[in-house]
């Protein structure tokens, strides 16, 4: 089977290995040493390593500057790249400039956009002008065009083709229900090679989903690595299942968190049972696992699941 | 139609300091329609600003007036005297009246009242909401009726992103529903949801206020 990229991420998967992503938050300011102390906490703890693109429109060190400063440091990136503040033509750029770095996993997503607002006593920024030039699955097919035709989106040739993984978002259990799998299927269709989910708490009903997938014949296309949020309490499952479109909590998980004498713990043991249980599902070829500002906690969940050391590809 | 929304009286005080007689003009069409520039409207603006500016040590001499269109150059002739009385004008039409205005007494400084906001429909009393972006590459014969690029928060053009709320609202905006859900709800509708899983390509944005300043010529119309 010929690769894309060759990444590590492409190579585990298509070793037919359970591949593990994780995320690393880029910092508030150009603090090299900020990057470097996370990777240092989370290398070999996963395959890959999203490193996200102002998220909640708050700034932070570039995704792509910071998927360098991974990569040197041994560890492989997931560079993010939203819709929401770059046109067609700065994204084809950056995209060159990522590969021409050695960036070769994209995430293409339409973004936060900044009107959503930022959390917590952090502000964003409301007030600019969202670009939106393009959307994710427009996106998505500009960047397989770079890469399998050489071609950018206005027509004009490149002088080379740059090699990238490319990967989409997937909020499987966001209403309109009935056209979520159908909108997976437009992002495979458009060059999707691999797909992290929006968290998943309610396995039954993303079962449901991840079966259509497999009926449509997605997952023979596409890998889908499901998203897991590693709970901490029973106020932050609350909150998810109320604020963030897409998170589906059942309310005996919250329960449970709420009735737990070590909500951290117990969250550890919900997130290796979540592990276990999409493990199982037909079409699922891994876990995007995040920790938000718990990075820690990573390690040793990973060698619970049995999911260390990661495989040397 | 296109709506308006009055700017804060303080930003309006700003403009007519130094000013001494003040003309208030609205236009009685779209803003006429969305309650922000026809003559009720003009007429509480009046005394406000003569109130405000009293207020603020800078008393002025407010008159008013109420034209048919501000848009169209033969209605602006009939406040030409009290224009040439004034030193300034506030006019609180949307931005084309507005610089209609602007041009037509070009020696009186012309300050907005309003921003000019949307094209949009008036949906309850007192409810107005977004239905055209002007984007110059109409794409409702693929979207069933209904506008995402004016009515998406992200102009998406294949389906709704990860933000549709669980009760069908916008994430960023609780109170204003997913556009995509209603699209796919009258695809399903129609037994046409198979026609919103082919990729839409990027838009063409030439013909919108990003490929520059509007100039549509028609040959046909000009002899």
């Amino acid at each position: 089977m010929s690769l894309h990229a060759g990444t590590k991420l492409e190579k585990v998967l298509a070793a037919g290995q359970f591949a593990l992503t994780t995320e690393v938050g880029p910092p508030r300011g150009p603090d090299v040493e900020e990057v470097l102390k996370k990777a240092e906490i989370l290398k070999g703890v996963a395959d890959a390593y999203n490193v996200t693109d102002n998220q909640t429109a708050v700034v932070r060190m570039s995704s792509i500057a910071g998927s360098k400063i991974l990569l040197d440091a041994g560890l492989e990136p997931v560079a993010q790249m939203t819709c929401r503040d770059r046109n067609r033509i700065a994204m084809q750029s950056d995209l060159l400039g990522a590969a021409a770095l050695g960036l070769k996993n994209i995430l293409a997503i339409s973004g936060d956009h900044q009107g959503a607002g930022a959390s917590g006593k952090l502000k964003g920024h409301p007030g600019a002008k969202g670009v939106y030039d393009v959307d994710s699955i427009q996106l998505i097919n500009i960047i397989k065009n770079m890469r399998d035709e050489g071609v950018q989106a206005g027509g004009d040739t490149l002088t080379s083709k740059p090699q990238f993984f490319i990967g989409a978002a997937w909020t499987p259990l966001g209403p309109p229900i009935e056209f979520r799998v159908l909108r997976l299927a437009k992002k495979v269709a458009a060059g999707a090679d691999f797909i992290q989910t929006q968290a998943v708490y309610d396995i039954k009903a993303f079962a449901e989903q991840m079966a259509k997938a497999v009926d449509m014949g997605l997952t023979e296309k596409t890998a889908i690595l499901p998203g897991i949020i590693i709970p901490r309490s029973a106020g932050m499952l609350n909150y998810m299942n109320k604020n963030v479109p897409g998170v589906v909590v059942p309310q005996e998980l919250i329960d449970r968190m709420k009735a737990a004498s070590d909500p951290q713990a117990e969250g550890v043991k919900v997130t290796l049972e979540l592990i276990e249980q999409v493990r199982e599902l037909p079409g699922v070829k891994g876990v995007h696992l995040q920790a938000i500002e718990a990075e820690e906690l990573l390690p040793e969940i990973i060698n619970q699941a049995g999911l260390s050391p990661r495989p040397e590809v | 139609m296109i709506t308006a929304e009055w700017k804060p009286i303080e930003e309006m005080v700003g403009y007519l300091r130094g000013h001494k007689k003040v003309l208030v003009i609205g236009c009685a069409t779209c803003v006429a329609e969305c309650a922000a520039g026809g003559e009720r409207e003009v007429e509480t603006l009046a005394p406000l600003l003569a109130m405000a500016m009293q207020n603020d040590g800078n008393p002025i001499e407010v008159k008013s007036a109420t034209l048919e269109r501000q848009c169209e150059p033969e209605f602006l002739e009939a406040i030409a005297e009290a224009a040439a009385e004034a030193d300034a004008i506030v006019s609180v039409a949307c931005g084309i009246g507005m610089q209609l205005v602007a041009e037509r007494y070009a020696d009186t400084p012309l300050y907005p009242g309003v921003n000019t906001t949307s094209l949009s429909i008036r949906e309850e009393p007192g409810l107005w909401t977004s239905r055209c972006a002007a984007c110059g590459d109409c794409v409702l014969g693929f979207t069933f009726g209904l506008c995402p690029v004016a009515r998406c928060a992200k102009s998406l053009q294949n389906g709704p992103c990860g933000g549709t709320r669980t009760n069908g609202m916008c994430e960023i905006n609780q109170d204003t529903p997913c556009i995509w859900r209603l699209i796919v709800e009258r695809a399903t509708a129609r037994g046409r949801l198979e026609d919103l899983t082919k990729v839409r390509p990027p838009k063409d944005w030439s013909n919108s206020p990003a490929g520059g300043p509007k100039r549509m010529l028609r040959e046909d119309l000009r002899s």
